[in-house]
């Protein structure tokens, strides 16, 4: 089975219902996307299959193989961070940071669908997200943030 | 000082010793170390609470803080505080960095490591600003007149005319020198003792690893990877405090590279891939022997069974109730466990290292000295990570492997095996004379806790009383321990005390405070919300209430609306206002009021555990309801800055005014007062 995870092919054996979430944690070393609650429930796993935010964490591998894949460790390119990334930073917009990667992700997916969403389509949006740490207010100021900084092209 | 409601602490070790000198130059190298020395921190924070010895006067001396400077000039500061989430490793960072007047990202702040920072009794209570910041800054001032002082005798020079300016040693005739040009070729120890500190300059330094975190980069224990690393899954029994009677586990074997590790009643099983292991955990057949146990069901009944004597006439008495709730850390417990010639390590998440290094060693009757617990930057806590269960089940499955192996617990696990904040009952009869003065208070607590118990205001006859009484369920701390349960049912009872004079619930605080500081923050509060000028709309309404905990004072406003048709409740505006002393970082403490209160909403209108016969029943995140953006009232938040004042804690605080905020306005909604945390209208339609 080929797995395509942030521009890169993996090649995978073994049982095709395992979920991604494990296959991205504990056989690529791709650590960034969180384990939080097993059922979809939480958001801190979330991927971009082909542009959408998905819970890697019920997602099995034969869903996700052969689809673009991004986590949150190619959000990035050649060292210059997404727009989200410098906006959460901007607005201070995590505590303990263990939902973050999830919050970006799910964010990344909704700004890729929608470039200037209002503050309730990004409460609708990220409602699967859980930050137990209560930073929704800096959340939603960063996607805000990171919508206007894409608008204007300041980013890479 | 422990709070006695912290029952899932036990005591410290008994004594507590400084390295050796040379031993800092063996782990860190060559340079200075300046290694701050207190009356002994484990003894003087256990006084009063466990027999033990060296307490009482005369208290032997331990090391409370040390920082090395390298002959590279890299400067780091070791505390046995930990960060988890309450941005302490920032604030820490920015009080070292203003006092050696150095950039915050030329300091590195080791944190939570038993090998390598002193002794802590554990990040917990608020009072890592109020006790740790000080003691940091005093030896990062230490430091500085080091320096200056090393500068001045290589130059020949006064070390009053010189100064560090953006790390560099600046001296009269525009000579300059970085701290390694100083420190080379030294092995310098000095000790000092406790003295003034600068108060924080208050600014808003972004999190000093944000990066790490927005890129995933940063390594939360369960992303911690050993060589030859085995995964571990536990088999949990079927009920709490059941007996393990009998396991057939030949299942497991058709399972490659499987290992069921068996002692007493603990049964795990470790294996080189983590998703196999449930199913291989599953072909193991248990049998248990469980015993009857009290439910959610007739909780409160069963915490204070005999019902209060009457009371006299006149007086005004209720009744309130707690529910159990869960600490959710979106990261569950976690631990990786490595033995090597006898000696464990274990990276854990937790808010006790060095407790958590004395449950291992008590596990494994090992000394301390052959622990070590390392504690990485954690996915959050509130009070809920004080113990050691997931290190110590680590540890017993890669004792067995004979490898390192790293145990994550499932979010089942952790709604079932962690411990739970406290449930209870709250009794209050009280009477107020013609003046709108209170003039009689009696409380009574039974299971939930003693913090913030104490009322604030001014009342000439008081009987408070906690009452212990034996917890059905496991239970400890949670974010601002009993102080919710108790302020939710001063502060909802002190408005029904006001209707009951026709005096505004405002003015009525205000009639029976003395306290200038709390008058401040419900001033603060009213105003921003426009208090008193004007009505609620149609199914909406107003409630306020203050409260004052761990050195902070806390005023909210809250707006409801409750839907008629489903009678659900939804908080639409919540106004804070919050004082703790000299504010260290605005933008920080404006998160943790905000996250204190985003948390409350959670525990005020909808967390509950359901259990039955030792099973918890909703004990997984899509049946236990925590707050979501859409849950997010249009939040204001004031912080009063007293600059004259020593700064306490914020983490705790600020949740207690917004149960019965909320609860008051409710009642202003609907007429119903509702006494139950959480808050819920008979016949809502969910």
């Amino acid at each position: 089975m080929d797995l395509e995870v942030n521009g890169r092919t993996y090649k995978l054996e073994g049982d095709p219902e395992r979920n991604l979430l494990g296959v991205l944690r504990d056989e690529l070393d791709l650590t960034g996307s969180k384990y939080g609650c097993g059922e979809g429930q939480c958001g801190a796993c979330t991927v971009l299959i082909a542009g959408a935010p998905v819970r890697s964490c019920i997602t099995p591998l034969r869903v996700a193989a052969a689809k673009a894949i991004t986590t949150i460790e190619g959000l990035a390119s050649n060292g210059n961070l997404h727009p989200l990334q410098q906006a959460f930073l901007d607005a201070d917009a995590f505590q303990c940071g263990y939902c973050t990667p999830g919050m970006i992700m799910s964010a990344a997916g909704l700004l890729a669908k929608s470039a200037n969403p209002a503050t309730p389509q990004i409460t609708r949006a990220m409602h699967g997200n859980v930050c137990r740490c209560g930073t929704y207010p800096k959340i939603i100021a960063a996607v805000r943030l990171a919508a206007a900084a894409m608008k204007r092209g300041t980013h890479a | 000082m422990l709070e006695p409601e912290r029952y899932e602490l036990f005591s410290g070790p008994a004594y507590q010793f400084t390295p050796d000198r040379r031993d800092f130059f063996k782990i860190l190298g060559g340079g200075i170390v300046v290694l701050l020395m207190l009356p002994d921190q484990a003894a003087s924070q256990e006084s009063g609470v466990s027999a033990r010895t060296g307490g009482g006067t005369g208290l032997p001396k331990a090391a409370a803080a040390w920082m090395h400077i390298g002959e590279d000039g890299i400067v780091k500061f070791f505390t046995g505080k930990v960060e988890v989430g309450q941005n302490s490793r920032t604030a820490l960072t920015q009080a070292v960095a203003e006092e050696l007047h150095t950039p915050v990202e030329s300091i590195e702040m080791v944190m939570g490591d038993t090998d390598l920072t002193p002794f802590d009794m554990g990040t917990f209570g608020s009072r890592t600003t109020p006790t740790m910041a000080p003691q940091l800054r005093r030896v990062a001032i230490s430091a500085r007149e080091w320096l200056l002082d090393l500068a001045a005798e290589q130059w020949r020079a006064d070390s009053a005319t010189l100064k560090i300016d953006n790390g560099r040693v600046q001296g009269p005739s525009g000579k300059t020198a970085s701290f390694g040009e100083l420190t080379k070729g030294k092995n310098l120890v000095k000790e000092v003792g406790a003295g003034p500190v600068s108060k924080p300059r208050g600014e808003s330094v972004p999190k000093v690893n944000g990066r790490a975190m927005v890129t995933g980069h940063h390594p939360y224990t369960p992303d911690i990877k050993r060589s030859g690393m085995l995964h571990g899954r536990i088999l949990r029994p079927s009920a709490f405090d059941a007996k393990l009677t009998s396991i057939d586990a030949t299942g497991v074997a058709k399972f490659p590279g499987v290992q069921v590790v068996r002692d007493g009643n603990f049964v795990g099983i470790v294996g080189p891939e983590a998703h196999t292991l449930p199913r291989a955990l599953a072909a193991i057949h248990a049998e248990w022997k469980t015993e009857p146990q009290p439910g959610s069901k007739d909780l409160f009944a069963y915490l204070r069974p005999a019902a209060p004597p009457p009371a006299a006439p006149g007086t005004l008495e209720a009744t309130y109730n707690i529910a159990y709730i869960a600490h959710v850390p979106l990261e569950p417990r976690a631990a990786v466990a490595e033995w090597a010639a006898g000696r464990l390590t274990v990276w854990t998440g937790t808010q006790r290292p060095f407790g958590v290094r004395t449950e291992l060693a008590q596990a494994f009757q090992i000394p301390e000295s052959q622990v070590r617990v390392i504690v990485p930057d954690t996915g959050s806590g509130y009070g809920g990570k004080h113990t050691g269960e997931c290190a110590i089940e680590a540890a017993r499955l890669a004792k067995a492997a004979g490898k390192p192996v790293k145990l994550v617990w499932t979010r089942e696990e952790e709604f079932t095996w962690a411990y739970f904040r406290p449930a209870g009952v709250i009794d209050i009869r009280s009477a107020t004379g013609k003046d709108g003065i209170i003039t009689n208070w009696e409380f009574h607590n039974y299971n939930s806790g003693g913090s913030g118990i104490e009322t604030p205001y001014e009342i000439a006859h008081k009987q408070i009383q906690f009452h212990a009484v034996k917890s059905p369920l496991r239970q400890g701390s949670y974010r601002g321990l009993a102080a919710t349960a108790n302020h939710f049912a001063r502060e909802s009872h002190m408005d029904d005390m006001a209707r009951a004079a026709e005096i505004d619930p405002l003015e009525f605080r205000y009639r029976n405070l003395k306290d200038p500081r709390m008058h401040a923050v419900l001033e603060a509060a009213a105003k921003q919300f426009g208090w008193g000028k004007s009505k609620p709309k149609p199914n909406h309404g107003f409630g306020i209430a203050c409260g004052f905990e761990k050195g902070g004072y806390v005023a909210s406003c809250a707006e409801v609306a409750v839907d008629p048709g489903t009678k659900r409740i939804k908080l639409e505006r919540v106004v804070t206002a919050f004082e703790c002393g000299a504010i260290v970082n605005p933008e920080h403490l404006t998160n943790q009021v905000e996250g204190a209160v985003v948390m409350g909403i959670g525990g005020a209108l909808f967390e509950a555990l359901e259990f039955e016969d030792g099973k918890i029943l909703n004990g997984k995140l899509s049946r236990y309801r925590v707050p979501r953006f859409s849950d997010l009232p249009k939040l204001e938040t004031i912080l009063i800055d007293r600059k004259d004042l020593d700064s306490a804690g914020a983490g705790e605080t600020p949740i207690v005014a917004l149960a019965p905020s909320t609860g008051n306005a409710i009642f202003n909604a609907v007429g119903v007062r509702l006494r139950t945390l959480p808050m819920v209208l008979p016949g809502t339609k969910t």
